[in-house]
């Protein structure tokens, strides 16, 4: 009984780290650089299909598997979510920052019509399964394989942690700071903002990818369903309830909101009548909003924040990127 | 008068710092710089004045480069630079600071400095991860030099304040020693004495001064006549964003039109 409950524990706590390295990414671009996606989904999306395309076996109804090792789909999943990132941004990080909004909007849009109609490649509305997860050899003891991949999530949260903490107090976080605070005083410095902004938004595209690909040999398959704009709600509730700008809120705030989640639903599950479950599920929904704006008006930082959302949404108003 | 493109030079000397011809920049139904034309010799010294309005700032804005030009051509030691962005003209030696202060607030002053550093390894993404060594050494180096420049603006004990917590003319001197991180050829230094208190100016004009005997070239726009006399040889007044006069600070200070152009207000 006891074991059943840590396997859950670690079950949880690794799907709520593959969350925590979305966020992770999200704080690169939001928190550290002030850059607002709102197609996150999309982002882990083509993460979690390179990833699956990669590593899977050959199947006869669709383009792939190529059977790589799942270090080499983690990797290809960052390299084409990054990329993707940086042709996003290189169009739209010079215009006004709304365009940028508008263009993370449009490409989370696509990126769900893409995974729903190639089927050749993705396997349309059924997604792709038998993708090899990480210590399958463990399978036949639950509590084991849990803890193994949970040690895995682990390693990955804590190295990205490290990693990005670095960054932000390297010379490269520290322009980022200055362009944040004033940017024309940062350019007459030399430090062009463009540059820097592409580089923060490609590498929160890439860590957002890797996330997919994380989740997706987490779960063992991946669907169109997994994508949908909830999930971008969910990282940007995540992100704000943890403090955005702090990367220790970023990952506090997924496993508190993926917390959240996990009960709502065990609450419906209990409470709620097997027919009406489907559309309860919905009250998830509202639990995270109402957990979303009880965090604003308690603390309007988050847990570890360092600017209100509220008051860089203001500032971003006040003051639109040049001309 | 002549003016400032005109005056003839030989090939052997070297390019002005600063090279403006017949610069024009337009706003909606105005025009705040017609047509002017502006040099800043090697080790020169040199004055920008005229009434509130006159369009010195926007000239400034266009050498920086945070403003485009309408029209005219900007020659920074002889390279042309009039389309070139505002963050690739420090590389030529070009440094401003603002009217306005504009410190990296919540910022400590000695990382407001920091920023200043050109060409820093620390800057590149991966350069972090892939020579964590060569950033740490240059980045220990930078901070020597940042701490020496704080000093020379009497602001090293400061050093771990947020630069929000500096009073006006502070902030002027944190402007001075964050660009000179750069070891800028030219610095543009706009109204340096506006609101400092009397101790803090005569520092902030000692230090220029020390900064020419270095042979740093100095564009100043300042309202105080007094200090432009002590610190320019020459001086270019502007009005209504027209070049009026230039020559000697006894020279423009006498010139009617300058005299004219400050008693109508600017009109
Ligand atoms: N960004 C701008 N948009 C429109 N008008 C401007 C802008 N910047 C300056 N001006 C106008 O140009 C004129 C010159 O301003 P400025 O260069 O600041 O003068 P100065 O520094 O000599 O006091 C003023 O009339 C000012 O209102
Ligand atoms: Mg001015």
């Amino acid at each position: 009984m006891t074991l059943d409950i840590l396997a859950y524990a670690a079950f949880f706590l690794s799907m709520a780290l593959t969350y925590a390295i979305i966020c992770l990414g999200l704080n690169v671009q939001w928190g550290m650089t002030g850059l607002f996606n709102v197609g996150i989904a999309a982002f882990v999306a083509v993460g979690a299909y390179t990833s699956a395309l990669l590593t899977t076996p050959p199947s006869p109804d669709r383009f792939g598997g190529f059977e790589l090792p799942i270090f080499v789909g983690w990797l290809g999943a960052a390299i084409t979510s990054g990329l993707l990132s940086w042709a996003v941004g290189a169009l739209t990080i010079r215009l006004r920052s709304d365009y940028l909004a508008i263009a993370t909007f449009g490409i989370a849009v696509t990126v769900q019509l893409c995974m729903l109609n190639l089927q050749p490649i993705t396997g349309g509305a059924f997604g792709i399964g038998f993708i090899p997860r990480p210590f399958a050899v463990l399978q036949e003891n639950a509590l084991l394989f849990s803890l193994a991949n949970f040690a895995v999530m682990a390693v990955v949260v804590l190295a990205l942690y490290l990693a990005l903490e670095h960054l932000a107090k390297s010379p490269w976080g520290r322009v980022l700071r200055a362009i944040r605070e004033d940017e024309m005083a940062a350019q007459a410095l030399g430090k062009g903002p463009i540059r820097f902004r592409l580089q923060a938004f490609t590498l929160g595209g890439a860590i957002m990818g890797l996330a997919g690909a994380a989740q997706a040999h987490f779960i063992g398959f991946i669907a169109p369903d997994n994508y949908m704009p909830i999930l971008t709600f969910q990282v940007w509730a995540m992100l704000i309830v943890g403090g955005s700008g702090n990367n220790r809120g970023a990952i506090a705030g997924a496993i508190l909101i993926w917390g959240l989640w996990a009960l709502s639903a065990a609450a419906v599950s209990t409470f709620v009548p097997a027919e009406q479950q489907a559309r309860a599920a919905s009250l998830q929904i509202v639990a995270i909003g109402v957990g979303l704006c009880l965090m604003l008006l308690w603390r309007p930082r988050g847990l570890f924040g360092e600017v209100s959302p509220l008051t860089r949404l203001k500032s971003l108003r006040a003051a639109p990127s040049k001309e | 008068m002549m003016t400032a493109s005109a005056i003839s030079r030989s090939p052997a000397q070297p390019p002005p710092v600063i090279d403006a011809r017949r610069l024009t920049k337009r706003f909606a139904g105005m025009t705040a710089v017609d047509s002017m034309s502006l040099t800043v010799g090697r080790q020169e010294m040199v004055g920008l004045i005229g009434p509130n309005g006159a369009g010195k700032t926007t000239m400034f804005s266009l050498i920086a480069g945070s403003l485009q030009p309408t029209s005219g051509e900007l020659w920074i030691s002889g390279h042309e630079v009039s389309r070139e962005a505002p963050e690739r003209r420090i590389g030529h030696g070009l440094a401003r600071t603002f009217q306005i202060p504009k410190p990296f607030a919540e910022m400590s002053v000695l990382e407001n400095l920091l920023v200043g550093g050109q060409r820093q390894q620390g800057e590149g993404l991966i350069a972090n991860f892939l020579k964590p060594a060569a950033v740490r050494a240059e980045e220990k180096a930078l901070i020597e030099k940042a701490r020496g420049l704080l000093d020379f603006v009497t602001l090293s004990h400061l050093e771990h304040q947020p630069a929000r917590v500096l009073s006006g003319g502070q902030r002027k001197l944190l402007e001075l020693a964050r660009v000179l991180m750069a070891d800028p050829d030219v610095i543009l230094l706009d109204e340096p004495a506006a609101g400092v208190n009397p101790a803090l100016l005569e520092i902030i004009i000692e230090r220029v001064i020390a900064l020419n005997k270095q042979g740093k070239s100095i564009l100043l726009i300042e309202h105080n006549m007094d200090m432009v006399s002590r610190l320019c040889s020459r001086v270019v007044a502007m009005a209504l964003g027209k070049l009026l006069a230039e020559g000697t600070p006894a020279e423009v200070a006498s010139s009617p039109a300058v005299i004219e152009a400050y008693l109508g207000g600017g009109a």
